[in-house]
């Protein structure tokens, strides 16, 4: 066991934890924000990604215990935000979600994008996001999404 | 007794909700991420459940030792075949050859052996290790062609049980490793190839492929005795609480399933697959337990099978089209899943849409010692399309004839036969396929390194046509439709609203669709097939039309009108010239005091005969598509330029969905076709079970231009003359591909389209010529 002192979606967390938990189950099973999913548990389909101290990661195979002493943000932290009412409106305007798995998981890569000033050529989107996968949309409504979102601010 | 409200009326004709992109009802939760998947819920007391799987591929079990992990801390229950003595523990719903758990004997390495229930995740992988499992190693027949070599080693030796829910007739006995047989002929083949001065022969390779729906297979089941809950993220919930029900000895209504959201389907969570081994475990333990897969263990549930087929395409050297014989070897793996039903798909696709005066085509569903095989968006349709329409543009170049024109001449008719006693074609093929070459230029100067590539094919789609549905409208006018399609990312949900919006006169915001549960919901064979717009969405459009009914009925009470035709719905009230009356405010006069509620019932069953799948399909599904590559010819790499395709839809309830369905299909197209391969030792071992090794289509991937063109000639089964779709692109972007790429010099018969793969045969005509 650790201590572990963190802060998500800006709450204080304060507490011991297995030194080998991944920050994803530690986020799902012990804080209960089950709304980033766990898909490839491999780093490569992004549907867990987060945000640490700013940065996209893929909880799956991030150790809760390097999350001590940062800043957690997940999609359940970010729904009062400029940019989530930005992000859901482009997602719902190109029906760029379809069974939704992946989508959080998109949504915080692109907060990342979107902090960064990446830009809206779609080369550039395209790179940013190889990172999620989706099975269902086939991506172009995503990059439509994308580049709408982060070019409008 | 008030008098009518006086309102202005926005709609004349309906709500128009039919035809109109209405946004997805579910867009908002699944974006924040408060859309619940069965692995997001728990219940009191609920334990987790993980298995033991087979590490080698076929094998007598010696000897189980669970002593110690029984031991192990947190360690609730650990389930062997021993446990299932009291019951008949085999399940499949095409043939009953699967035990719950491996008994006396393995067939496929990650079969499941034991599974173990403890109070956390962690304590039950643990236990997994304190296992022992001792085997007595029997051969491997890990491929077809070990699997068909004359002296073979059975996977199965026991005589074939028929399953439940196959609805392809009495099946055949086994043979050898075959473990079912489809196929037909008409014209005399032997006669026409006399004629022949161009014979197309050749034998072509598909690929294992797996379906990766993002979220694995997850269940929670309860077992409290007389009855049993479930939780699990299936796309069939009627069968698969029909097959939980006869495994476990209740009747179907002690056996409840719930189905939240998917994450992904693709026909991964068609029919059952890991609910007995969790109602089991739960039944041992006497507490619920939630058992989630990783994907290497979903990759081990259901892929689609690879295919080993022999074809070959008669026809005169004016470009006549004279015969076509076909053979086909599918492998199923260690069980039949639904095997024997992609056979018959893959056979009936075999001909392609064309007149053939003679076809012979013979299918075969073959075991082997690997994971099972099962559904997959388009099975049957993707393994054909591209070798019969590959040999349809080499006859066409050999007789000299432009490929789109040689389709143009030879493609089936609305209205004439595809397959002998099933249902005649239903949709403009020459139409869509002009379209879709068209759309990707065909006919410009040839550009050194390109190729252009075009494809038609039909999909048997719509499963077995028997659905029910309820409409609920409640005294505030709201509408709840009880439908048990299972949205799995195609938008059912959305889709059901706007038809019980488009019935009762009101905007689909007001309608609300659930999940299904097995309890309330009224049966639904299954979400599959490309059948729920068509098939369940008519019983929708029934229910809804009968509370439509009695809404009139009661207005005409109301408003003291003996016409009926004088009334007419729009804007959520019903209508007589300028007068008209709120629903709630029906509801309110019909029961006379507050509450009430107004309810509607539909279903949809076969015309006439059984419903077999020999009088089937429901609809032909349109599988047209087209396709721009580039080929390096340093590397053998293919980059797709452009696609597109068609959805042959009827009627388009909604629009953008339906595009969004072709782009996600198209980009599974590109997957199946360029680079996505199970691998698999001779030992019958899956080499590529992560992610980091089996690599799916991502945003590079995309082409710099799709194109989805909708068709609506009102020519469908369903609702508003609607039929089924998001399925045919994956058949017909692969072929397109194919033949782009053999229009850049390079005729391919295996897939994927690998660069080694392609720089070897680039290589091989080298050498030839």
């Amino acid at each position: 066991m650790v201590r572990m002192n963190t802060i998500v979606n800006g709450v204080r967390i304060d507490r011991e934890i297995d030194a080998n938990i991944s920050l994803l189950d530690f986020l799902r099973d012990e804080l209960g924000l089950v709304g980033t999913n766990r898909s490839c548990d491999v780093q490569v389909c992004g549907s867990c990604t987060v945000l640490v101290d700013g940065l996209p990661v893929s909880s799956c195979t991030f150790l809760a215990n390097e999350a001590d002493g940062a800043q957690v943000e997940t999609i359940e932290g970010i729904r009062d935000t400029e940019f989530y009412r930005r992000a859901e409106a482009a997602f719902v305007s190109h029906a760029a979600v379809q069974c939704g798995f992946c989508t959080p998981g998109f949504v915080m890569t692109l907060k990342a994008m979107a902090d960064d000033g990446v830009g809206a050529e779609e080369a550039q989107l395209r790179r940013s996001l190889s990172g999620n996968l989706c099975r269902c949309t086939g991506y172009r409504s995503i990059l439509d999404a994308a580049a709408e979102i982060v070019s409008d601010r | 007794m008030t008098s009518p409200t006086l309102v202005e009326r926005k709609s004349l004709h309906g709500a128009g909700a039919v035809g109109s992109s209405v946004a997805r009802v579910d867009a908002i939760p699944k974006i924040s991420g408060t859309a619940e998947f069965v692995g997001d819920l728990s219940l009191a007391g609920m334990l987790h459940g993980k298995v033991l799987r087979s590490n080698v591929a076929h094998a007598r079990i010696r000897e189980i030792d669970t002593g110690s992990a029984e031991q192990m801390p947190g360690v609730v229950a650990v389930l062997t075949g021993r446990d299932l003595m009291d019951i008949d523990p085999y399940f499949g719903h095409a043939i009953r050859d699967r035990p719950i758990v491996a008994i006396d004997v393995v067939r496929f390495v990650g079969e499941p052996i034991v599974a173990v229930a403890a109070e956390t995740e962690a304590q039950a992988e643990a236990a997994l290790l304190a296992i022992t499992v001792e085997y007595e190693d029997l051969p491997v027949v890990a491929s077809l062609d070990a699997a068909l070599a004359h002296d073979a080693a059975l996977v199965h030796d026991g005589p074939t049980r028929s399953g439940f829910a196959h609805g392809l007739g009495e099946l055949p006995e086994r043979d050898g490793n075959i473990c079912y047989r489809y196929g037909f002929e008409r014209g005399d083949i032997a006669e026409q190839a006399s004629l022949a001065s161009i014979v197309i022969d050749q034998e072509y390779d598909f690929p294992a492929v797996y379906q990766y729906a993002m979220e694995t297979h997850a269940v929670i089941a309860h077992h409290d005795g007389d009855e049993i809950n479930l939780w699990a993220n299936c796309q069939h919930p009627f069968l698969v609480r029909a097959e939980i029900a006869t495994l476990f000895g209740l009747p179907v209504d002690k056996v409840r399933i719930v189905v939240p959201f998917l994450g992904g389907g693709f026909g991964s969570k068609s029919y059952t697959k890991m609910e007995p081994i969790t109602v089991a475990l739960a039944r041992k333990a006497g507490r619920p337990v939630k058992v989630v897969n990783r994907v290497d263990e979903s990759m081990v549930t259901t892929r689609r099978h690879n295919m080993k087929c022999r074809m070959r395409t008669l026809a005169t050297k004016e470009g006549e089209l004279l015969g076509r014989s076909v053979e086909i070897w599918l492998d199923t793996g260690a069980y039949a899943d639904n095997g024997p039903r992609v056979t018959a798909t893959a056979a009936d696709a075999a001909s392609g849409p064309y007149r053939w005066p003679s076809v012979e085509v013979q299918a075969h569903c073959v075991y082997t010692n690997t994971g099972p095989a099962g559904s997959y968006r388009a099975f049957g349709a993707t393994h054909l399309q591209w070798i019969g329409e590959s040999q349809i543009d080499e006859v066409a170049r050999l007789a000299g004839i432009d490929r789109l024109e040689f389709r143009r001449r030879n493609l089936l008719r609305p209205g004439e036969e595809v397959r002998p006693g099933g249902r005649p074609l239903d949709a403009d093929l020459v139409g869509d396929v002009e379209k879709v070459a068209a759309a990707i230029g065909w006919g410009r100067e040839h550009i050194t390194d390109r190729g252009l590539g075009i494809s038609v094919g039909l999909l048997a789609a719509g499963a077995h046509p028997v659905s029910s549905a309820s409409v609920r409208m409640d005294a505030d006018g709201g509408v709840v439709v009880l439908v048990a399609s299972t949205e799995m990312g195609q938008g059912t949900r959305t889709v059901m609203a706007q038809i019980a919006a488009e019935v009762l006169g009101m905007d689909p915001g007001g309608v609300a669709v659930h999940g299904a549960d097995t309890r309330f919901t009224p049966y639904d064979r299954s979400t599959g097939a490309s059948r729920s717009t068509t098939v369940a969405g008519k019983a929708v459009e029934r229910a809804a039309r009968e509370v439509m009914d009695t809404l009139i009925e009661t207005a005409a009470t109301f408003l003291d009108v003996s016409d009926l035709d004088e009334l007419s719905a729009s804007d959520g009230r019903i209508w007589c010239g300028e007068t008209s009356i709120g629903y709630a405010e029906l509801i309110a006069k019909r029961f006379g005091f507050v509450g009430g509620e107004l309810r509607g019932y539909g279903e949809v069953k076969p015309h006439g005969g059984g419903g077999s799948y020999a009088e089937g399909p429901v609809f032909w599904e349109v599988c047209v598509a087209g396709a721009e590559i580039e080929l390096d010819r340093d590397t053998g790499m293919i980059r797709v330029l452009q696609t597109s395709s068609v959805a042959d839809v009827g009627r388009a309830i909604n629009p953008q969905l339906i595009e969004r369905q072709d782009e996600g299909g198209a980009l599974q197209g590109i997957g199946n076709a360029l680079f996505e391969e199970m691998l698999y030792t001779d030992d019958g071992v899956l080499l590529n079970d992560t992610l980091l090794d089996y690599r799916i289509p991502a945003t590079e991937d995309v082409p710099e231009k799709m194109t989805c063109i909708i068709v609506e000639n009102e020519d469908g089964p369903g609702p508003f003359g609607a039929k089924g779709c998001g399925e045919g692109v994956l058949a017909a972007l692969p072929a397109a591909i194919v033949n782009a790429l053999a229009d850049a010099g390079v005729p391919m018969t295996e897939l994927p389209l690998t660069p080694e793969r392609v720089w070897r045969q680039m290589q091989e005509i080298e050498c030839q010529e």
